[in-house]
């Protein structure tokens, strides 16, 4: 399956590989699990911290209001979920647009939230771990997929294709999701820098910290990114002929990337943290210390 | 074929001396095609040991008829691969030290291929895919007949010629491993690593994107990474070898600026997958014996 016309569509039939399948396999048959640590953590724990941001995230989007501090409150703080804010019913101190008619009660969040979504979604991390924790497909290394008819004749999946048919095909479109979410990590250090507003001249408060993180990690996040890696230098033969894109792939996009797991955990995180404190603060829950 | 899946292992007679009661107790798979069971042994620790130690040792006093396949002991050879308390490793390079022996150590064959006899399984997959590999096509020599590179453009590729083609990767994914019908279209991370090492040679200039694609199948590959978890050599193989083809396949099949660019800029389109196969081993050889499909895999 191509998109690309100069790609022969369909292509010749591939020559099959000359193996003789269906012999009887070496060992205990793979549905029996061998392994004697606890395999099934990782998958468990990763698959619920997924579901847990999925649950508030759903919230978070759906709750259209508390998402922003204003300077009548004495802070600046915008909610990452509502950046940037593109509704009508936005205030005014942070409203881009509207691209949505007024008085509609669209929360802003929903008209943009499927770019980042889109963006975690197709990451080449986050595709093992929900592939992993939720399609089990495997849950571990050495454990059977669930669906494996040959290790499982009852599994409830016939044939694996992976990624090569929709709609997992669908993952290759993960570097323009990186092309938007681009724009997305510009705003939210926008957000950063204005969080340091305070009447009367620059303050920094807890709440200025917490989204300068999440501005700092979510930079992390984004330039660590295997497609960031591919198009920074990874697609070059020769390094030698641009000095400048291989500068930036050793020492940036491939430091970066070797930690892409730690940084896509701790974005999410300081989202999450960046939204509710920011809710709670809203909400009177409690005040903002200012620190300076 | 009658197997036994190890709930109830068959016991050896003890040793004629008599097993001290911190003896290791080892469960080896043992068994052919027509059937097998695990079988434990008994035997005394020894400080430093590995597990191909001390199944050695196992052979050499109490199952002289033990099939196990070893060369170098050195985790360099990649013959004692296997899989070690359900996880795929080099017997070698497995101490006993780091394993829990207050219970039985269990040792099996690579499940994801034929068994031969007891530990010793046919990889000849893996042969048959290594002829399929486009082979290295260098441009035209510079003036004074020689190749030259630059240091900065080799040293990305130093990584992928450590391995030790030991196939712990090719067993533990799943893709053949729990999918045996995708033997015949997929290619395995092993020779990703082989095609990732000649896509990034800065001499070779044989494009073989398609073929990667429509070939070598690495769209079935869901980077679940458990390749690289059980690299003896570690190789980071899916960041550095299954993600950079993948990117590249994007460039070629799924990037419609990329293609706009080729468009305006002249670029030569990617190389079709019927060209790429006429560098393969497999084309100067005899006509491949068609694939039996495995029974009942609904593929």
């Amino acid at each position: 399956m191509s998109v690309i016309e100069d790609v022969p569509s369909p292509a010749p039939r591939p020559q099959p590989i000359p193996v003789r399948i269906g012999a009887p396999r070496a060992g205990p048959p793979r549905a029996v699990v061998l392994r004697k640590d606890p395999w099934w953590a990782q998958p468990l724990v990763t698959g619920l911290g997924l579901l847990a941001f999925v649950v508030y995230a759903t919230w978070a989007a759906f709750r259209n209001g508390h998402y922003f501090i204003g300077l009548d409150q004495a802070r600046n703080y915008l909610s990452p979920f509502y950046s940037p804010c593109l509704a009508a019913n936005c205030p005014p101190a942070v409203r881009w647009g509207p691209v949505t008619p007024a008085n509609s009660g669209f929360s802003p969040a929903l008209i943009i939230l499927i770019f980042p979504l889109a963006f975690r979604l197709t990451c080449y991390y986050y595709r093992k771990t929900y592939y992993r924790a939720f399609w089990l497909s495997p849950p571990a290394c050495a454990v059977a997929d669930a669906g494996s008819t040959s290790a499982k004749p009852n599994a409830f999946r016939k044939r694996y294709t992976g990624e090569t048919r929709f709609p997992l095909v669908l993952q290759n479109v993960h570097r323009y999701t990186w092309y938007f979410t681009f724009i997305f990590a510009v705003l939210l250090t926008y957000d950063a820098i204005e969080a340091f507003r305070f009447p009367g001249g620059i303050g920094i408060g807890v709440g200025t910290l917490i989204l300068v993180a999440n501005s700092v990690f979510i930079w992390a996040y984004q330039l660590g990114c295997h497609a960031c890696r591919h198009l920074s230098g990874g697609n070059l033969k020769k390094f030698s002929k641009a000095p400048a894109r291989r500068w930036i792939w050793t020492n940036l996009t491939t430091p970066l990337n070797k930690h892409h797991q730690l940084f896509a955990w701790l974005s999410l995180m300081t989202i999450v943290v960046s939204d509710l404190y920011i809710y709670l603060v809203s909400s009177g829950a409690f005040s903002d210390p200012r620190i300076f | 074929m009658a197997i036994d899946t190890g709930s109830a292992p068959t016991t050896a007679p003890e040793p004629p001396s008599g097993a001290p009661p911190q003896d290791l107790v080892m469960r080896l798979w043992r068994g052919d095609a027509s059937g097998g069971r695990f079988q434990e042994y008994r035997v005394a620790p020894q400080e430093g040991e590995v597990v191909l130690d001390v199944v050695h040792r196992i052979q050499a006093t109490q199952a002289p008829d033990l099939a196990v396949r070893w060369n170098c002991k050195a985790g360099k050879c990649g013959s004692c691969s296997a899989e070690i308390n359900g996880r795929p490793a080099l017997m070698c390079m497995t101490r006993m030290s780091t394993l829990a022996t207050d219970q039985p150590v269990t040792v099996s064959p690579m499940r994801a291929f034929p068994i031969m006899r007891d530990l010793v399984t046919d990889v000849s997959y893996n042969f048959e895919v290594a002829k399929l590999i486009p082979a290295f096509k260098p441009g035209p020599r510079d003036p004074d007949g020689l190749y030259r590179m630059a240091q900065v453009d080799i040293d990305r590729g130093q990584e992928f010629h450590k391995c030790i083609e030991c196939f712990l990767c090719q067993n533990v994914c799943h893709v053949i491993r729990d999918h045996e019908e995708n033997k015949p279209r997929y290619a395995g991370p092993r020779f990703f690593v082989r095609l990732a090492e000649l896509e990034m040679h800065p001499l070779d200039t044989l494009d073989r994107r398609d073929y990667i694609h429509q070939d070598m199948g690495i769209g079935y590959c869901n980077i679940t990474k458990c390749c690289t978890e059980v690299c003896p050599e570690d190789i980071h193989i899916t960041d550095n070898a299954i993600i950079p083809l993948k990117e590249r396949i994007v460039d070629s099949h799924y990037d419609p600026v990329a293609w706009l660019g080729r468009k305006i800029t002249g670029r030569p389109a990617p190389l079709r997958a019927s060209e790429a196969r006429k560098h393969t081993g497999a084309a100067h050889a005899q006509p491949p014996a068609a694939a039996t499909p495995e029974p009942g895999d609904g593929a």
